[in-house]
This record gives structure tokens, sequence and C-alpha cells, in this order.
């Protein structure tokens, strides 16, 4: 019978989890402006186009608007201002 | 403000966790199917009519529901502090093998287990304190950051069978922020290339069969930092921490050295600024594509030629040249390393259509052509057909290596992102 041994944990040292409160969400979309936000991956400017149609049919009343950050995998923080400024909501998407 | 993120399904569980370590957990998410890339306006159109393969229910209830749906208790901002243990249970060496395996903290070969003894006898190898903080990595640079010591490091050594005369070159790769286990969905791989006296002292290759299984430094260096990178970085698993559609040969190791003694070009890190007494570790990340060949001969203009354009476009090449042709090249007029960066640069064209066309360089390139970003605006100005330049000359990396048994040479994957770290600090 093999005997015990004690070795060490390979593993680095995960940061802390900071949580963060979700926004209250809205009682509907009418009246509301929502941002649609293009991620610039391949081809997501085509989904978000479908997307902004869908809500041009299904929620006419809701002000849909469509921007896109600078460049693709980094922050942009005008876009954010701009999101901030103007939105009620926004989705974001869509990656590959 | 309210908000959903849109993903495709095989992203979920990444998805998930991302929200979990930036402390949002119940962040809305919505999901279509894969792909998008490469599907018309009605298949997209479909994708958003149809079901969220995640969520059961529809992709649009998901949407709405996650702007209009109140929040509940389980939506309640939770924070809290997270670590790993210094020391393990005890345990018998069969099962803390299996331990190791189930918990993908190896690389499914065989590791040695870091007992105490064995971490001491390595943290020999170095005069920095065993609770030095040595750096922080993540499997993107999206990620959550997870942070390290010089005795993880040396943990991570001792698994991959490593000596203790190798951990100057283990910490510097470390401390480099290039993980050697990136998540990208590319499979990217990380070339490493030593230059120096440390080579010499430790037993580094750089001859016959440098880049292949033929040396212990080169092999166990280099599963070392594959190892340290998975671990210290809070994982390489596939759909949590690893995304790489088909994965690279290289991730197993892509560690070698430059045979400066025979070049008759300065080596690569004297290029870049440091002095040859110096010893680096320079980290390429990249490793997607190999190119061979041999010569240089009569027709090696024609053969470089279409070897570069068959390079990705969004990656220039490290071309790896044995110290043979590197002398060849250096009889018809390539007096420099950069001498024939240029050339390659001159001659690696694409139609623009063609270099527009592909994934990455639409993703990424495409909007700084827009933002009218050089070169890329310039590039987006030319016609279809026009052939255009698709590298820079710090896109194309030129090392000398091997033993002269052939003239042989090939082009690696060596990604736009290169860091050069100094070795002698990490003694």
């Amino acid at each position: 019978m093999s005997s015990a041994i004690r070795v060490h944990d390979p593993r680095g040292y995960p940061p802390e989890i900071v949580g963060k409160q979700l926004a209250p969400r809205l009682e509907d979309l009418d009246g509301k402006t929502l941002y649609l936000v293009d991620c610039l991956f391949d081809n997501s400017e085509v989904f978000i186009e479908q997307l902004r149609q869908w809500f041009g049919e299904h929620f006419p009343r809701t002000d849909i608007r469509l921007d896109r950050p600078k460049e693709s995998w980094v922050d942009d923080p005008e876009l954010r201002a701009r999101v901030e400024a103007g939105a009620d909501a926004a989705i974001l998407g869509v990656g590959l | 403000m309210p908000t959903v993120a849109v993903h495709t399904h095989v992203f979920a569980r990444l998805a998930r966790a991302v929200a979990q370590a930036n402390g949002m957990p119940t962040m809305r998410q919505a999901f279509v199917p894969q792909p998008v890339v490469g599907r018309s306006a009605a298949e997209l159109r479909a994708y958003i009519d149809g079901a969220d393969p995640v969520n059961d229910r529809s992709f649009v209830e998901s949407v709405i529901g996650g702007l209009t749906r109140p929040l509940g208790d389980k939506d309640r901002a939770v924070s809290y502090a997270r670590t790993t243990a210094r020391l393990l249970d005890a345990d018998t060496e069969d099962d803390l093998q299996r331990q190791f395996q189930e918990n993908r903290w190896t690389d499914y070969a065989p590791i040695v287990l870091p007992t105490e003894d064995r971490v001491a006898a390595m943290l020999a190898g170095t005069s920095r304190k065993p609770d030095e903080v040595v750096g922080r990595l993540a499997p993107t640079r999206y990620r959550e950051f997870w942070e390290f010591t010089v005795e993880k490091v040396a943990v991570n050594a001792v698994m991959a069978g490593a000596s203790p005369h190798y951990m100057p070159v283990i910490l510097a790769m470390a401390a480099s922020g290039v993980s050697g286990r990136s998540s990208s969905t590319t499979s990217q791989a990380t070339v490493a290339l030593v230059n120096g006296p440390i080579r010499d002292e430790i037993g580094m290759h750089y001859g016959i069969g440098a880049m292949g299984p033929y040396s212990h430094a080169n092999v166990t260096i280099g599963r070392a930092f594959g190892l340290a990178s998975q671990n210290l970085q809070g994982g390489s698993v596939p759909q949590e921490t690893y995304m790489g559609s088909q994965g690279n040969f290289l991730n197993y190791n892509a560690m070698f050295a430059e045979n400066e003694q025979a070049s008759p070009w300065e080596p690569f890190h004297v290029q870049h600024g440091f002095k040859p007494e110096d010893s680096t570790v320079s980290l390429f990340l990249g490793g997607w594509y190999t190119v061979f060949g041999g010569g240089p001969r009569e027709t090696w203009e024609a053969k470089f030629t279409r070897s570069l354009q068959a390079c990705d476009p969004y990656t220039g090449p490290i071309i790896a040249l044995d110290p043979l042709v590197a002398r060849g090249f250096v009889d018809r007029g390539f007096d420099t390393k950069q001498k024939l960066v240029d050339w390659c640069v001159e001659h690696a064209r694409l139609p623009a259509r063609e270099y527009w066309d592909n994934q990455w360089i639409q993703t990424l390139h495409h909007p700084k052509a827009l933002a009218g970003i050089e070169p890329y605006a310039s590039r987006l100005k030319a016609a279809p057909d026009e052939l255009i330049r698709i590298f820079a000359p710090e896109d194309i990396h030129v090392v000398v290596v091997g033993g002269e048994t052939g003239a042989m040479w090939k082009m690696v994957g060596g990604g736009p992102r290169l860091n050069i770290v100094h070795i002698d600090a990490w003694r």
C-alpha cells in the first residue's frame, strides 16, 4: 500500500469577485430608445440589421438606434458615453 | 441601463463564466445558433424568429424578457474572495496523479508530482523569493487575470520535469503576460525563441533537430510554460477557458533557441536592442501555419513569393532558416536580416478582394480602415484585383536555427504580438 504524500496546488490565485448590481428592467419598450450595438465580429452587422428590422415590425413605438465601436475588441469610451446618454436599454451582439 | 448580450450557443458556458467573474452571474444573455459568419440575411432572420438553443425559449423571449422582466433575489450583487491552496490534502501518488488529471491540471502526459522537497529544489534555480508575485495571466485579454508567485511557477516547472537551472527562462516566460494556452477560437500557439549565453549554460539546443524533441531543456521548458500557463491563468478547459476550434500541436511545445554561432547575421535579440551578452526569450502569439522549403536555389524568389502568399494575411511569419540557407541569402546580397524582411514585405501581396475576404482581416482590420487608420485605409481604397502589400516589416521575423544537415527553411505563423523578456532579471 502506497504511503500518503503532500504536494503543492499548481493553480494561481483568482481575483476577488466584485458583485455589480444589474440595472432595473424596463416595464415595457413602448416609447423607449433601444440601442443595438454591433460588436464588429464578421457578419454581425447583418445580424444587427435583421434585428433592427424585427423591432421595426414588432415594436413600432420603440426608437431603434444602431451604433458600433471604433475598433474591434477595444473598449470605446465614446460609444459607451453615447449609449449612456441616449439609450433606455441596449442589446449587444453578436459574436462568431 | 438594462442590457442583453447576444452570443452564439457554443459560447454559452464561456459567456456564463465571464458574467460570473465580472460579478453579474445573472446577466441577461440571449443565444442564437453558431455560426453567424457566412450566414445570409434570411438565415440570420430565421435565427431571430427561432429558438434560443440555450435558454429553452424563443430568442425574442430571451431578448424582450431580458430587458423587461423584473429583477429577483437571485439578481442581488454579491462580492466574495476566492483563493487556491498552497498544499493539497495528503494522498497516494496514484490518487494524486488521478486528481491532477481529473482537475485538468496536466497536458495528459504523466507529470512529476510537485512535492515540497522537489519544489524547494526547483526554487534554488532563482534568487527570487518564493512568495514574490511574478505576474498575471488570462486565457485571453478579455478574461479575468489570475496572479501567481515564483513558488507557483516552480510547482509547474517540477510537474513538467524541468531542471532548476531552467527556472530563469521559465520565470521570464511566465512574467511575459503571454499565455501558452491562449483561448482564441483560431487555436493559437505561443512560439518561444531563446537568445544569448543562457542557451549554452543550460544546454538548449539550436543545431540538428532544434525544433524537435532532442533537448531536455527545450522540451521541459516548453512544457513547463504550457502547464504554468493553463494552471496559473485559471484553466484551459474546452468550452470554459479554451475555445480553439481545432487545437494546435504546437501547444505541447514550440520552444527553440537561435543558432547564433552559425548565423551570418546579428542575433534576434540584438536586432531588438539587447546586447549580445543578454539572455532573452521572445514570445510570438501565432503558430497557426507552417510552410516549408529548401534553398535558396535558382527559383527561390517564386517559391518565397508563393509561400508568403500562403501565409495568413493577418499574421506574418517567423522565417526560420537553417544556417546553410542564411548563408545562401548572404551570397545573394542579403547581408542583413532586414534586407530579407524588406524583400518579403515587397513581394508578399494578395489581390485586395482576397485580402479583405479574410475573416480576421474583416473583423479586426476593416473597422480600422473605415476609421482612416493606415495602412488599412489605403488597402481598402485598392481596386479588387489590385495586388496589395499584406505585411509591414514588423510583421515578419527572421531567425537562424538548425544543424546544417540540409538547406531547409520554414515559415511559421508568428502573429502580430511579440514580447521580448530579459531572462537575466530572473536568475
